[in-house]
């Protein structure tokens, strides 16, 4: 399956984008990565003179991994959805391990449920060495814009 | 089950998602979930699932797309039990 048409429909592009690739997609999870290059911007100020890759950046990049690419392939199988809109509607969110800049990290997430527009994931991130760096619950609301 | 039991079941699924500035009292049958209880569309969605583990039913998306109101919600629900029955 052509797993590059899911990270196209993604609505983010850099400095927001935080998938480079998916390895694993289909109904019940998706499985990708990202590698934090040490020239993001925000290295500059989190923290001073001290570069760590912020929180809520992992968290960000879990819901874009774990919630919006698997909701693009709920919503319309490996072809993707264009226009899809989405909202963050809860997280919460566990952290075990700082990820340093240039680091790479894999996202895993399995499905909870998708009912009635609502994804609800179990997110994980592991970094190179495939330590836990963070762990949690995702839910966002789904939309296309077909369907309004 | 009588009426005033499901609108009490229903009352204790609701109240979980209540903002922190409404009391349960707020929740009557009239309440409208998004514009008077200030519940979400996600939490709506909880309250869904909750209901049918409760009630032991399965709601489908025009049941989701007119519940507007706690009204709307035992409606759905009495139907719902009623049908399991028959």
């Amino acid at each position: 399956m052509n797993t590059d048409l899911i990270v196209d429909q993604l609505p983010y592009v850099a400095p927001f984008l935080f998938v480079d690739t998916v390895e694993r997609i289909d109904d019940m999870g998706v499985e990708g990565n990202f590698t934090f290059r040490k020239e993001l911007d925000f290295y500059r100020g989190h923290f001073k003179d001290n570069p760590v890759t912020p929180g809520v950046i992992l968290t960000e990049c879990c819901a874009q991994i774990g919630l919006v690419c698997l909701g693009i392939f709920l919503l319309n199988g490996s072809k993707g959805t264009p226009n899809l809109k989405i909202g963050l509607s809860s997280s919460q969110m566990e952290y075990y391990k700082p990820v340093m800049p240039g680091e790479k990290v894999k996202v895993v997430s399995k499905k909870i449920y998708y009912r009635f527009h609502k994804l609800k994931c179990d997110v994980r991130m592991y970094d190179s060495k495939e330590s836990l760096v963070c762990k949690g619950i995702l839910a966002g609301m789904l939309k296309r814009d077909v369907d309004e | 089950m009588g009426e005033e039991t499901k609108f009490h079941i229903l009352r204790d699924i609701i109240k979980v998602y209540l903002p922190e500035d409404l009391s349960v009292d707020a929740i009557v049958p009239t309440s409208n979930f998004l514009d008077e209880l200030n519940i979400n569309s996600a939490h709506l969605v909880d309250i869904v699932l909750d209901v049918e583990d409760a009630f032991d039913i399965q709601l489908e998306n025009e049941d989701m797309d007119r519940m507007q109101t706690v009204n709307d919600a035992l409606d759905i629900i009495a139907k719902k039990v009623q049908a399991k029955l028959t």
